[in-house]
């Protein structure tokens, strides 16, 4: 019996972004068809992955088994981000200033902008830079951190519908990319896309992050939003949807009580380290499937699977 | 497309004869189409007709049912290609591969393991449900014997694996009872594969290289009058086997493609050594489209995380995820323990009480029926206002449980807190934060 496999017509394709500069820039976006479904499309540029740098110590926040391989760098950011670069292999690393939480440290736009700036400095791939989401103080320090790394075509965000043209500005002014970030919703993704090309910031500095829920709290509305959000990018025209997708992953996994648990604590659910590496890594499977063009991870083994992963699905 | 009530109205007799049990043909059709009467109910259906409505009515991929010891369960039945377009109805089944070439001791360990491995959650319970049995030497009686362990011994759906016919017979004797999978029929050995699932009316999964010849498998299989088939494509990288699965559901969805009508069965135990890797191409085929994903070794470590993916990829988007009210003890609250209240949404139930069991500080925990809406949300909607969560809060008999009557409310619903100490005179109301993550901090600090 003659089988052909029955088509599906797509009549779009995702925009490029490129992030970081030099030699190890990195180009994502570029899909002609549903994630992964290279029998049919094309993915010029596979997924990647930045790996999670917290400009704090995060001491009783991370489960053991998530320190164990930064244990020498813990607090020193730029130590920290050059492991994650030169041991690891991060495509790029992702800065989370959890120092300027108002909840917390409450430390300052300068302090943070400097921090930034000396990891940017320090490293040769591309830096996102990502505030606490608490719009008041993510318009200040955001754009304090795009002063600082002018030139150094950095990524910022999140960029919120109530914090959009500080940020947005910011990152006009000194020609970075923006993180557009919208409650898992995709109306709310397209308006906030199209309200940043209003402000005049191009469809080639806009990366998407539609909110990330964890493995077992909440994956599944982040999952077929972006699956939604794809829908529409690729086979109904909507332009303003063609974007690359970035997923901040690595902390809604590891806060889980499942992730933090100990061998001794939980004996019932195996071995704690290599849990929280594959819940970790089967996160990233599940959105690499429903679209991921950016994934921002923790743990080193986690990252090395997804990589592997990721060139077997589309090598 | 199933057809309306009025399509099938136009093939019936339109006699009104009453002898189906429906006052016309009309109310007939009607039943017909929304699946509460039988076609046979109508003596006066012709054959051609009969045909006709069986093809448009079948599910474009048929549901196989597979049974546990006290439970059937079912796969196959998916109507879409995308969770958002419905939802997807019966979750992949997990399994863990027993061979007959395992020692004693080991498969006991297997079977415990299997038998622990059960995890509560919002009322669920999550666990692996399956044993694929491998005969690997061609002795019938040993492979009966490992089937018969495992009936034993634990509760375990059963797909038996084997490319002898008479092997296969000796293990389907012993499980039959739990309608076991039989694996598998080829090209070769069709005739004799085909003929013992029909004796045994027991689903059996068609094996080929490639989608031409897996399709005239499936064929011949059909027309022997064999109707719970699984497909397996023998694609063991995790490339093509993806590539398969997505065709398989397109096919039998779009152009109603019968030959590819059915579930699937997959194999990461086949496809790597690493078990870590293993869990990454089980996670795929959860995702997408798999009916069955069998794992070399069921390890909590491993299936945890996939029993996590699965409970979230087939939750139904339709439906808005809720706990049930009530009390909640978090690290052992005693009497003077704080009182803190939140809605019944299943996420936000999860992150507030994650976050209270991160402080280790022992809380009483109260969750109010929202009908599943989020704080700001039943805020809005007026299910969490001042009368209603003073009522419930007096109602719960958190009253007999502690003398504290400090009542912690969420910081998006601080506008009730007014509201509230009207509501409840003797209690204090106090505004926790908005964000779950600040929670630690706010308990450690009462």
């Amino acid at each position: 019996m003659a089988f052909e496999i029955p088509k599906q017509v797509y009549s779009g394709s995702i925009k490029t972004v490129t992030i970081g500069k030099g030699g190890k820039a990195i180009t994502l976006g570029g899909e002609t068809s549903y994630p992964f479904y290279v029998f049919e499309g094309k993915m010029p540029n596979l997924p990647r992955i930045a790996m999670e740098v917290w400009d704090v110590d995060p001491g009783e926040d991370w489960a053991e088994p998530a320190k164990e391989p930064f244990k020498d760098v813990l607090g020193d950011p730029v130590a920290w981000a050059k492991k994650c670069v030169n041991e690891y292999g991060a495509d790029a690393i992702a800065l989370i200033l959890v120092s300027t939480d108002p909840n917390g440290q409450d430390a300052s736009p300068e302090a943070a902008a400097a921090t930034a700036k000396k990891v940017a400095e320090a490293i040769d791939v591309p830096l996102i830079v990502y505030g606490t989401s608490n719009v008041e103080k993510d318009a200040e320090v955001l754009p304090a951190v795009a002063e600082a790394c002018q030139g150094m075509s950095i990524s910022i965000g999140p960029v919120q519908d109530k914090n959009y043209k500080k940020i947005g500005a910011a990152a006009l002014g000194y020609n970075h990319t923006v993180v557009a970030n919208t409650p898992i919703d995709v109306n709310l993704a397209k308006q906030l896309n199209i309200l940043l090309g209003q402000l005049g910031v191009k469809d080639s500095q806009i990366l998407v992050d539609p909110t990330t829920g964890g493995l077992g709290y909440g994956l599944e509305y982040s999952y077929s939003v972006m699956e939604r959000d794809r829908m529409a990018a690729l086979t109904q025209e909507d332009e303003k949807l063609q974007l690359p997708i970035i997923n901040n992953m690595a902390n809604e996994v590891w806060k889980v009580k499942e992730c933090k648990l100990s061998n001794a604590e939980a004996p019932e659910l195996g071995d704690q380290a290599k849990r929280g590496i594959l819940m970790e890594a089967v996160t990233a499977v599940s959105l690499l499937l429903a679209g991921s063009d950016l994934l921002i991870m923790r743990h080193p083994e986690a990252v090395k699977l997804v990589k592997s992963y990721i060139q077997e699905m589309a090598g | 497309m199933a057809l309306t009530g009025i399509e099938i109205f136009k093939l019936l007799a339109k006699t009104n004869c009453k002898e189906c049990g429906y006052p016309t043909c009309l109310a007939f059709a009607m039943a017909l189409a929304s699946g509460k009467a039988e076609l046979d109910a109508c003596p006066y259906v012709s054959e051609d007709v009969r045909e006709k409505l069986a093809e448009a009515s079948a599910p474009p991929i048929r549901p196989v049912k597979i049974g546990m010891k006290d439970q059937m369960k079912t796969i196959g039945g998916e109507t879409v290609m995308f969770r958002h377009e419905k939802t997807f109805f019966n979750p992949t089944l997990i399994a863990g591969l027993l061979t007959t070439a395992m020692s004693d001791a080991d498969v006991d360990a297997k079977i415990e393991t299997f038998n622990k491995m059960q995890f509560e959650r919002v009322g669920l319970n999550l666990r692996p449900e399956m044993f694929a049995i491998k005969d690997a030497d061609g002795d019938a009686a040993k492979f009966a014997a490992l089937v018969k362990k495992v009936m034993d011994k634990s509760d375990a759906a059963i797909m038996l694996m084997s490319d002898k016919a008479e092997v296969l017979k000796a293990g389907a004797e012993v499980a039959k009872e739990r309608r076991p999978v039989l694996y598998a029929a080829t090209a070769d050995n069709a005739d004799a594969m085909g003929a013992l699932a029909k004796e045994l009316d027991l689903p059996l999964v068609a094996k080929a290289k490639d989608y031409d010849a897996l399709a005239d498998l499936t064929s011949k299989l059909t027309g022997m009058g064999l109707k719970d088939l699984l497909l397996d494509c023998e694609h063991r990288s995790i490339k093509e086997a993806f590539q398969d699965q997505v065709v398989f559901r397109r096919a039998a969805l779009v152009p109603k493609f019968r030959p590819f009508g059915f579930p699937t069965v997959t194999f990461p135990c086949e496809m790597t050594d690493d078990p870590m890797k293993e869990t990454l191409y089980a996670a795929t085929f959860i995702a997408k489209y798999g009916g069955i994903v069998v794992l070399s070794d069921l390890v909590p470590h491993t299936v945890f995380p996939l029993l996590l993916e699965r409970l979230n990829i087939y939750t139904d988007p339709q439906k808005p995820m809720i706990v049930t009210q009530g009390i909640y003890p978090i690290n052992n609250p005693d009497e003077n323990s704080p009182i803190a209240i939140t809605t019944n949404f299943a996420l936000t139930y999860f992150i507030v009480s994650g976050e209270i069991e991160g402080s280790k500080v022992p809380t009483w925990l109260l969750i109010m029926d929202t009908e599943g809406l989020s704080v700001m949300t039943a805020w809005a909607a007026g299910k969490f206002v001042g009368d209603a969560v003073g009522m419930f809060v007096k109602k719960s008999g958190i009253e007999e449980k502690a003398k504290t009557r400090t009542l912690i409310i969420p910081g998006y619903a601080a506008a009730i807190s007014g509201d509230l100490e009207e509501e409840l005179p003797n209690w204090k109301i106090l505004i926790g934060p908005r964000e779950a993550s600040h929670i630690p901090a706010f308990l450690k600090s009462l």
